[in-house]
């Protein structure tokens, strides 16, 4: 207990009642902290694999509505289990591994992938106190934990030791890094009439209803979201910006010579990524958990998340990719310039307090 | 108490896992292990900090060291021809000397710092609450030059950039 | 500080799961890889060479611009979370900080760099 605030325990109760629950089977109470984080990080890989089921199967029926098919119907009600049954088949699927790969970084590449989209939860605000460790640094801390997916993407390339992965991987990470600026700026319009860039403090200093959030609160909030939303979907290689894993040139970037569990840890981290940066935008700008209080916060935090996850989806199944140089300039010549005189504008009006 | 030891036993590792990255950083002969092994010790350093209760430095040595200047090594390894085939010589003929006077600088450097006393480290400093406030203000009241000069500077590597990548081009 | 526990366990907590996915996916799969199999997926052509060749030197000059801007970006932090505490001398300051670099960008967007060729 001795590194334990109280009022951490009281602030969130999943914490007191894993602590109890640990304390009553005579644990020492050094190790209480550390094993209560790894048994909610097991919780949050729960949750997060029932998610990432879930969209997935949302994601092919939409796309199957789009184009006027059904998608899965046969397992369940409308193939509700169908991504169950797939992920069941990736587990007995054969690993077929390259003669000519880079063993120890083909190996590691889907592991250090899913950690690095795995790590963002820590600081997720889900809901009224549901948050595992509120850090000062909160968004910063997302940001920075991301980046190891570019360099796994990179590492997937390099190890599979394929033209196609190995472009595919360049690719995704000259992608990244160019929408990585923009996504940030855009963010920091957020920052700056938040004055903290605690997850939590975020949340809270947006309580209330539509025109407490921080979309609605300044006349240049709409363009911020905006920005971030093109931004992040580049960020996480979607369509419009699937440039990374075209299908039709590079059959698939990165990920070609995986296989089996391999690939199913690249597919899990895409959509939890996709999921990541949903949640961001809701925490920054629809107000997180906010809303009436009726409804427990945590499903305002879900909703919002996926209305914005069906948003990314739509854009997916409706527009057509874009071409690499449109993609690059679009990113330097457009969104930077953008998203700067955005926050300028954005800073005037908080000096001026033309905000409410 | 606990606390301390356990810092110490992150300490140690930490340090551990910094040094011998480093090494395998200018011993491997792949050259992109090396620079895998780069960003492995950067993330180490990052964790230091984090132990320093620099939450804001360890946070922008991953977005910065990790997140940029990594991804720049390797784009920049991706760049030499023959990446296959070339097998980079991390030593030469010099390499006896070359450890002989590195270790004899680091017993050197470890018995004068053992002698002046700061070898403990302390645990017991109050850390400063939001430390990001604190940093904005130094940069925006005390550091302004500090600040605009930076600025300056990046201009000027950019302007840099540029001109390598119009020799590039032509 | 005790908070970062969080991150360190939640580091060994995804690690761990992979890994232990992994070793169930080994029990239960098939092995049988012969030569053909293993071969680079290429279209169903032999792979000529290998794929760690030279790349285009454009992905070098983009991230050397990112690079800057990242570091840039960095100093803003500090900057967006302090400034409801601070005036307009902030303000003034960081817009030429900003207008400096975005003259850097518009001198490397006239220079024709940000063309992705």
């Amino acid at each position: 207990m001795s590194f334990w605030p109280i009022a951490v325990l009281e602030l969130y109760p999943v914490f007191s009642w894993l602590h109890d629950l640990l304390a009553s089977i005579g644990l020492p109470s050094a190790w209480l902290q550390p094993l209560i984080y790894l048994l909610l990080g097991a919780m949050i890989f729960g949750i997060l694999s029932l998610i990432a089921l879930f969209l997935v199967w949302w994601e092919r029926k939409i796309a199957a509505h789009i184009q006027q098919r059904f998608g899965p119907m046969r397992h369940g009600w409308h193939g509700w289990y169908q991504t169950i049954m797939d992920a069941v088949k990736l587990l007995q699927k054969e690993d077929i591994r390259v003669v000519t790969r880079d063993k120890v970084v083909f190996f590691w590449a889907p592991v250090i992938c899913f950690v690095a989209a795995f790590l963002a939860y820590v600081v997720m605000p889900w809901g009224d106190g549901l948050i595992v460790a509120d850090l000062n640094i909160g968004i910063l801390y997302i940001l920075a934990v991301t980046t190891f997916t570019v360099i796994s993407l990179l590492m997937a390339g390099w190890g599979s030791n394929n033209k196609y992965a190995l472009l595919g991987g360049m690719r995704s990470a000259a992608q990244v890094v160019s929408y990585e600026v923009p996504m940030v700026v855009s963010i920091l319009t957020v920052i700056i009439f938040v004055g903290s860039l605690s997850m939590v403090d975020i949340v809270k200093s947006q309580s209330g209803l539509l025109f407490n959030w921080y979309i609605f609160r300044f006349p240049f909030g709409p363009i911020a979201f905006i920005t971030y939303l093109i931004a992040a979907t580049a960020e996480v290689n979607r369509t419009p910006f699937d440039i990374p894993e075209a299908e039709q040139e590079l059959v698939s970037g990165y990920n070609v010579e995986y296989s089996g569990m391999k690939f199913a840890m690249f597919f899990l981290a895409e959509f939890v990524n996709m999921f990541t940066v949903s949640a961001i935008a809701a925490t920054l700008f629809l107000g997180g958990w906010n809303g009436w209080e009726f409804i427990p916060s945590w499903i305002w935090f879900l909703f919002k998340t996926l209305l914005i996850v069906l948003l990314l989806m739509l854009f997916r199944w409706t527009y057509p990719r874009l071409r690499v140089d449109q993609l690059m300039e679009f990113a330097w010549k457009f969104l930077i310039p953008v998203t700067f005189a955005n926050l300028i504008v954005a800073g005037i009006f908080k000096y001026l307090g033309w905000y409410w | 108490m606990t606390e301390s030891a356990d810092i110490g036993i992150v300490f140690w590792v930490l340090s551990f896992v910094i040094l011998v990255s480093a090494f395998m950083v200018v011993s491997l002969k792949n050259i992109f292990h090396c620079a895998l092994f780069l960003i492995m010790c950067l993330f180490s350093v990052a964790g230091i900090f984090v132990l320093l209760d620099a939450e804001f430095l360890a946070a922008a040595q991953v977005l910065i060291y990790v997140g940029a200047v990594a991804i720049l090594m390797i784009f920049a390894i991706m760049l030499t021809s023959n990446l296959a085939s070339r097998k980079i010589r991390q030593v030469n003929e010099n390499v006896s000397v070359g450890v002989f006077v590195s270790v004899l600088f680091a017993l050197a450097s470890i018995i004068l710092i053992a002698q002046t006393h700061i070898w403990h480290y302390k645990t017991d400093f109050t850390p400063v609450e939001n430390s990001i406030v604190i940093l904005g203000k130094y940069l925006m009241i005390q550091y302004v030059l500090p600040f605009e000069v930076v600025s300056i500077l990046l201009l000027a590597s950019l302007i840099g950039a540029i001109v390598l990548a119009r020799k590039e081009r032509s | 500080m005790s908070e970062y526990v969080a991150v360190l366990m939640f580091i060994l907590a995804g690690a761990g799961i992979v890994l232990v996915t992994f070793f169930m996916a080994r029990m239960l799969r098939p092995h049988n890889p012969y030569p053909q199999k293993d071969i680079n997926y290429e279209c169903a052509e032999l792979p000529v060479g290998s794929s760690w060749i030279q790349f285009n030197n454009r992905f070098y000059i983009f991230a050397l611009i990112f690079v800057i801007f990242d570091v840039e970006v960095i100093f803003l932090f500090p900057w967006a979370v302090a400034f409801g505490q601070l005036g307009l001398f902030a303000l003034v300051e960081m817009v030429v900080f900003i207008l400096i670099l975005l003259f850097g960008l518009f001198y490397a967007w006239k220079k024709g760099v940000l063309k992705w060729v």
